[in-house]
């Protein structure tokens, strides 16, 4: 399933954030494709803040994963774009967060795109004509009914 | 002990630099490897986390043995061993920390977990001999954008910290998009001196009235905006009013948020720490706003705002002054909040 709408303005993102939040269960990977300033941490704040994650979320480019550990599921948040090879994602354990106990986002998932399971969830995020628009993309596993209704997104 | 004096040696390893260092009665340096990775790191734009890893392994040996023999030194001189536990990078850290625990544990001497933040507000100590807490310390690196009241040696509370980006990766990014390279730093305050600072007006984020936490992710936007808006409209960027620019809003908050917190604790010394503590406007900035509100501002000479071992030998010399020596259960934390030092490391 493929959906596509566009956020006017960031309490938007926050909406979404908190609706993908609520559908997401343990083992679920998030890849996130978009350029430098499109939000994708800032999606990713508001996804934590649908699980309820406490802690603050801060950008993973310098350590490459943080973890919160505080909310309904532990929540591992990469940021893969400083890694030029998958090898190098698979020296610091990538594939035991990706099939754990808890949720994986992963910023720049388009540069590692051997290393995303079949069944992951994608989100495409890039600017719209104004500077406050983003354009959206999800495409979603088919074996999971999911509902973003509130959000009137067109089914492509 | 080598003449009567107490001496600590410091490994840290958590981001680009294998560096080990040998400190005297926690002050004074005897010796300061630092094997620096940026070379390898700029050809790939960032830090690689693997690479990083594989460098360190290689480095930390001879990076050891020198530190030794430059500070005239035998192993067997030395009396305790501090070590970076956190935060960085895990691999890194790891490397470090193995490290310091094997000759801890052949040579039977003190293991001494340091939290990193705590080692470059530590620096200080080294480049200003006079220097004793309580003072306020802003710490600005690439990985860290960190107000704290430094209450004792080895007593913090943290005032204000980024809700996103830190000021360091937030140059890398501005870098990165200008097409400046790596590091971000040194080279966007290069090119800004060439630049006028009023050039562009970018937003300054201040956030909630009296917070002291920082956002940068929406500056790193706007500067991407109006280079997109430029070059939609056809139209050439000067590049130096860009960094320069950008600089004069990152650094305005940065300076302002710090006075803030000054005032509002009462401190009358400003100490500044880390990477950033190089940036020439962030120096003008602050050093200005300190001697017009008659505060004292300290900052080390660059060799210890960059990640260094000296630091983290002298903030060991302190924390095993207090009684806070680990065991061989220590280990590396990435995410290790500052508040968090006393309990894990």
């Amino acid at each position: 399933m493929k959906l596509q709408w566009i956020a006017q303005a960031e309490q938007e993102t926050q909406r979404f954030g908190r609706l993908l939040a609520e559908q997401l269960r343990s083992g679920d990977v998030v890849a996130l494709i978009g350029d430098l300033g499109t939000g994708k941490t800032a999606l990713t704040k508001a996804v934590a803040a649908g699980l309820g994650v406490s802690e603050m979320i801060t950008s993973p480019t310098f350590t490459i994963l943080c973890e919160y550990h505080s909310g309904r599921l532990p929540l591992y948040h990469f940021d893969v774009y400083r890694t030029g090879d998958p090898d190098e994602l698979f020296e610091i354990g990538f594939e035991e967060y990706l099939f754990g106990d808890g949720v994986c986002i992963v910023e720049w998932a388009d540069l590692v795109p051997d290393l995303m399971p079949s069944n992951c969830i994608f989100v495409r995020i890039a600017y719209g004509q104004e500077e406050s628009q983003r354009k959206y993309e999800l495409m979603l596993p088919q074996d999971r009914a999911w509902s973003f209704d509130e959000l009137q997104p067109q089914e492509k | 002990m080598k003449d009567g004096q107490f001496i600590t040696m410091g490994i840290e390893s958590s981001c680009d630099e294998t560096a080990v260092a040998v400190v005297a009665e926690g002050r004074t340096v005897l010796s300061n490897i630092i094997s620096s990775q940026i070379d390898v790191h700029k050809v790939f734009g960032g830090v690689v986390p693997e690479i990083a890893s594989r460098h360190h392994l290689q480095n930390i040996g001879s990076v050891y043995q020198q530190a030794l023999d430059a500070a005239g030194i035998t192993i067997e001189d030395v009396d305790a061993i501090g070590v970076t536990c956190g935060p960085g990078l895990v691999g890194a850290l790891l490397i470090g920390l193995a490290h310091a625990k094997a000759v801890a544990f052949a040579t039977g001497k003190p293991l001494v977990g340091v939290h990193h933040i705590q080692g470059h507000i530590s620096a200080n100590y080294l480049s200003s001999p006079e220097l004793a807490p309580p003072f306020l310390a802003l710490v600005v690196s690439g990985g860290h954008t960190h107000i704290i009241d430094v209450k004792e040696y080895n007593r913090f509370e943290v005032l204000g910290q980024t809700r996103d980006d830190a000021v360091g990766e937030a140059f890398d990014k501005v870098a990165r998009v200008l097409g400046l390279g790596y590091p971000g730093g040194p080279l966007i305050d290069a090119l800004a001196k060439k630049g006028n600072p009023q050039a562009i007006e970018f937003p300054r984020v201040y956030l909630e009235k009296d917070s002291l936490d920082f956002s940068f992710s929406g500056i790193k936007t706007g500067v991407l905006n109006y280079l997109n808006g430029k070059r939609q409209k056809g139209l050439s960027v000067c590049e130096a009013d860009v960094a320069a620019s950008f600089q004069q809003a990152v650094m305005e908050v940065i300076v302002a948020k710090t006075m803030t917190a000054a005032v509002s604790r009462r401190q009358k010394r400003i100490v500044v720490a880390g990477g950033v503590a190089a940036n020439s406007r962030l120096r003008e900035l602050l050093g200005q706003a300190c001697r017009e509100r008659d505060i004292a501002m300290y900052c080390p000479p660059p060799i210890l705002c960059t990640d260094n071992g000296a630091m983290i030998a002298c903030a060991a010399y302190y924390k095993y002054q207090a009684g806070m020596i680990n065991d061989f259960t220590l280990d590396a934390h990435p995410g290790l909040p500052l508040q968090m030092q006393e309990k894990a490391c």
